[in-house]
């Protein structure tokens, strides 16, 4: 449907360093800590977390979408202009048809007052003030019946459509303007499961019949291993570890993905496995490893500094002391770290 | 408008029926007060005035002897009929009083709820679109301190200030008495008896007198309209569909006018409905600060009386035009707000 | 938006309060007044000062006034009437030939102490009904809530006018007929705030967990609602206290409630001036109107101060705006 595909190479959007503070009466909370990342033409990345991990704070920051007074640094570059940079207006303009945005909780989403009408016109009269009625219409139908809305109940209003199917109208909503990136903060969390299969297939497809860039940010890891390419895991408002689902899901690196994808249920799932200990404070982080107060496998260096980024095979990555460069380690810290010495260094 | 129209005639329906066991207690609320006090209405009234015999015959006349249980039933019965009673001072139907001091009340209230709305709602929104800007807290403080400022304080400061130092406005009574004697009645609401006569010198009297009162009344109920609709806008501008429309990319000023504002002014419609018993109550006072002739002011004159009966059936009254008017609101914000209907 | 960093942010109101004894609710009531920020907490201020002033004029009005609340001369010399504002009546005199200074700091005195009477018998009364018919429901709620219902949709200053009328004639003391009268008026909003409070907080999870675990109705009516559900009285109570104010002050307008003899009252002060506007007096009027005026706005703001800050919708993010080249 959008116009000339980009190379499948080139990313569509290219965050760099990117820092979103919230502040409190406590100090500044870094939800999103310097993070970087790549999302190319009609890939689908999974972003993974645990709550309060900052994913999705990290995707309303991509959109400028925050709270006034929030603190926001870095790069987003799409098209090659910075749009942490952009001024309101210029951001407004790319919200829509180029950056969508889809939310949790679609009950609550849509204008009580509004015909399911109304909100189609008003959203394409924004940003094409030159669509005629019919063509307007005809573009809403058809994005209402890719998403499986029947044409019928183009005028209900949002009271008279399940959970589900509203969240089918908000992604026809943000289709209907053939975004590049359409970013999708937890859309079935409030779902059921059979929905839920149907909004995740729905999305997967996209790719396939628009080259849209999806951003999927999810705590569902299942999820992640159905629909997403690449899955990007946040912790304490970094990424942690980020490459091909597959190979992540296959072998992870980080010892926080590994106990992740441990803790999942499965039909296997004997015994439940969970991760000891409670996400870290965003306003007073432990020092070194955000992770260490938790990792099974912390050595000393882990507690003193934060671990660097590697760069593995195949665009992989990973920020751990256990996969950095050899030598990289000044000699005696990579002893395994005791676990009072845990709770001293946390407290220091 | 999927069935809307038939969900909309049962909600009509149920809501009707909840209303008669709210009407009837109240009723009863009435004539219990009313019975309580010592004495009956008949002494209470004339007591002192005219000879015991004179009040025992007329007590039995008017059947304040009989058991309790059978006056509350007649005066039900009578209710029924639309039969309010008959003064006992001045022997005057209570619906002939509803009738004539009731459309002075009316034009009373009507005037000043327009002059509220066209107060309260802008500075309301701009104040909750603008919150904590210097905007909003001038409005803030305006509506509080108008609603602590008692209408009688305010009309007669209006008065001092607009009748006797300006000397612009008259400051008692509906109409001068010239005007009063040379308008034919047709609907009781001398405004619209003027048009209908097409008779400009009255219509302009009327309207002189118009404006202080309900400025004044008006004034005071702006206060609740700003704080209300400063809440809704505020609590609007919180909901999911306002960061929806937004990251639709749609300019903010649609989303402040299209989502927010609209949305925030369907309580208001609700409230309009419950501050007509406040509306009603600040007309009592209003009528008897500008001798204006509306039933809040009969009833000031009644209750120095001593008239219970009279009092009795405009206390009624009042009660019955606020239940319907509850019923009205509901009725519209039903029409206005489609998801009303399948409650 | 599940990842926000909610516990990071300020302002716990919204935790349920646990089940406590009195020290620590109170504790927890007052947070969010001292956390209180902005205009808010302007607000709270302002109306503190001003209920404060009138306050401290009830109390010490023998020492304060210039002159009794009656007295209208001295040394035998009968003040004059309708004096504008002089030296001897730095506000005037009155029709009655009655000092308006005076009227003012004795009213206070009057209004006070008949909405602090009120504000006592509402709560005994509509409390305990709301709570009760809040948690057990049944037809005793049905039938109460009709009630309610009904008194509501009797114009209040009416309700109160009538009251203060039919109780006029059997009780002598103005101040209790008055109390009475605001009584009625303002027992159903209690009884409707608590029960409707009680419902919803009958079902959440904590309640249900001691019940659960055996607790009596009485014992989770105490312990566990009674303290989560009175929090909303303070701000109610302020609120009520200040349309008491004007309801009362309607009152002595009509020449209903606290009669001229029993003490002063300045919706009575006010209503003996209806005369003189015409011929343009206005110390009369002005003076006793915006001791109204004052008293009620200050029990609005500290009223509307406790609600914004501590009703978690209305409260403002506490949000301090981040410089990030700060931070680096």
């Amino acid at each position: 449907m959008s116009a000339a595909k980009p190379h499948p190479d080139t990313p569509v959007v290219s965050v760099r360093d990117l820092r979103v503070y919230y502040g409190t009466p406590k100090g500044p909370a870094r939800a999103v800590d310097r993070v970087s990342l790549d999302i190319r033409a009609g890939e689908t990345l999974g972003v993974v977390g645990e709550s309060g991990s900052g994913k999705s704070t990290l995707g309303r920051g991509i959109l400028g979408l925050l709270p006034e007074g929030t603190g926001l640094a870095g790069e987003v570059l799409y098209k090659g202009r910075n749009l942490v940079t952009m001024t309101k207006e210029e951001l407004r303009r790319m919200r829509g048809p180029e950056l969508g945005l889809i939310f949790q909780e679609p009950m609550t989403r849509l204008n009580p007052l509004m015909r399911i009408q109304e909100h189609f016109e008003e959203t394409l009269r924004q940003h094409h003030p030159k669509l005629s009625k019919d063509e307007i219409r005809q573009r809403s139908l058809q994005a209402l019946g890719r998403t499986g809305i029947p044409p019928t109940r183009y005028k209900h209003y949002p009271h008279e459509f399940s959970g589900g199917m509203r969240q089918r109208i908000m992604i026809a909503l943000a289709l209907v303007l053939e975004p590049t990136l359409l970013i999708a903060d937890e859309p079935t969390t409030a779902l059921d499961v059979i929905v839920e299969a149907q909004i995740i297939r729905l999305l997967a497809d996209l790719k396939r019949t628009s080259g849209t860039a999806v951003m999927l940010i999810t705590h569902n890891l299942g999820i992640v291993a159905e629909a997403c390419d690449r899955v990007a895991v946040m912790y304490g408002g970094k990424i942690v570890e980020e490459g091909n689902a597959r190979q992540v899901f296959a072998d992870p690196k980080h010892p926080y993905t590994r106990e992740l994808l441990a803790s999942t249920i499965a039909l296997e799932t004997r015994k439940l496995h969970t991760i000891p200990g409670a996400p870290p404070s965003l306003i007073t982080p432990p020092p070194g490893c955000l992770f260490h107060p938790r990792c099974p496998d912390a050595m000393k260096i882990c507690a003193a500094a934060a671990p660097p980024e590697e760069q593995l095979e195949g665009r992989r990555r990973v920020q751990c002391w256990r996969h950095s460069a050899t030598g990289a380690i000044p000699a005696g810290q990579n002893a395994p770290l005791g676990r009072e010495e845990i709770s001293v260094a946390f407290e220091a | 408008m999927a069935g809307g129209g038939s969900s909309l005639k049962s909600y009509l329906l149920v809501r009707v029926a909840l209303v008669i066991p709210t009407i009837l207690i109240l009723l009863t609320l009435v004539f219990v007060l009313m019975r309580v006090a010592p004495g009956n209405p008949v002494s209470a009234a004339l007591g002192g005035h005219v000879p015991e015999a004179v009040i025992k015959e007329l007590t039995h006349k008017l059947g304040y002897d009989r058991p309790l249980y059978v006056q509350f039933g007649s005066y039900l019965w009578h209710l029924l009929h639309g039969n309010f009673g008959t003064t006992i001072t001045d022997k005057r139907e209570v619906s002939q009083i509803i009738l004539i001091n009731g459309a002075a009340t009316l034009e009373l209230t009507v005037a000043a709820t327009l002059i509220a709305l066209a107060v309260g709602v802008p500075m309301g929104l701009i104040a909750g679109r603008f919150r904590d800007r210097p905007i909003d807290a001038a409005s803030r403080i305006f509506g509080i301190v108008m609603y602590a400022t008692p209408v009688f304080v305010l009309g007669l400061m209006a008065q001092i200030v607009f009748g006797s130092w300006l000397n612009w406005l008259p400051i008692s009574g509906q109409a001068s008495p010239l005007t009063t004697a040379l308008l034919t009645t047709h609907t009781h609401l001398l405004l619209i008896d003027a048009l209908i006569d097409g008779n400009w010198p009255a219509f302009w009297d009327v309207l002189r007198h118009l404006i202080l009162p309900a400025s004044t009344l008006g004034l005071v109920f702006a206060g609740v309209f700003i704080r209300l609709v400063r809440v809704n806008v505020i609590r609007t501008l919180k909901d999911d569909y306002i960061e929806a429309a937004r990251a639709r990319g749609i300019r903010e000023r649609a989303v402040v006018y299209r989502h927010a504002f609209r949305n925030a002014l369907v309580p208001v419609i609700t409230v309009i409905g419950l501050e007509i018993a406040l509306l009603l109550g600040g007309a009592v006072l209003t009528e008897t600060t500008f001798n204006w002739p509306g039933i809040g002011h009969a009833l000031y004159i009644y209750l120095q009386n001593r008239d219970y009966a009279a009092v009795q059936g405009i206390v009624i009254v009042f009660g019955l035009v606020i239940v319907a008017a509850s019923l009205i609101v509901d009725f519209l914000s039903a029409l206005i707000d489609p998801r009303m209907r399948y409650q | 938006m599940t990842d926000k960093p909610d516990t990071a942010l300020p302002g716990h109101a919204t935790l349920p309060a646990r089940p406590g004894r009195f020290a620590p609710a109170l504790r927890r009531a007052f947070r969010p007044v001292a956390e209180a920020r902005g205009f808010a907490r302007a607000m709270l201020w302002t109306g503190a000062v001003l209920t404060g002033i009138f306050v401290l004029m009830a109390l010490f009005a023998p020492w304060l006034s210039p002159y009794g609340f009656d007295q209208y001369q001295a040394a035998g010399v009968q003040f004059a009437q309708l004096a504008p504002p002089s030296a001897q009546h730095p506000l005037g005199t009155n029709v009655q030939s009655t000092d308006v200074l005076a009227q003012i700091i004795w009213g206070a005195r009057t209004e006070l102490m008949v909405v602090a009477l009120a504000l006592v018998f509402s709560l005994t009364i509509g409390v305990p009904l709301g709570l009760i018919a809040g948690y057990f429901g049944g037809p005793f709620d049905r039938l109460m809530v009709l009630v309610m219902d009904a008194m509501f949709a009797i114009p209040s200053l009416l309700l109160a006018l009538v009251i203060a009328f039919l109780l006029g004639s059997s009780i002598t003391s103005g101040i209790v007929v008055a109390a009475c009268a605001i009584t009625i008026v303002y027992v159903p909003q209690y009884f409707r705030v608590l029960r409707n409070h009680v419902t919803s907080v009958r079902e959440e999870p904590y309640v249900e967990a001691a019940r659960a675990i055996g607790a009596g109705p009485f014992t989770i009516l105490g312990k566990y609602i009674f303290f989560n559900v009175i929090q909303t009285v303070p701000v109610l109570a302020t609120l009520n206290a200040a349309d008491a104010i004007l309801t009362l002050t309607g009152l002595g307008f009509l020449g209903y409630g606290v009669q001229p003899s029993q003490g002063a009252e300045w919706g009575y002060d006010v209503s003996r001036a209806v005369g003189d506007a015409a011929s343009g007096i206005w110390w009369t009027t002005l003076f006793p109107g915006l001791a109204i005026v004052l008293l009620v706005t200050g029990l609005t703001l500290l009223g509307e101060g406790l609600n914004e800050a501590i009703n978690p919708v209305l409260r403002q993010r506490a949000t301090t705006k981040l410089k990030m080249e700060d931070l680096e």
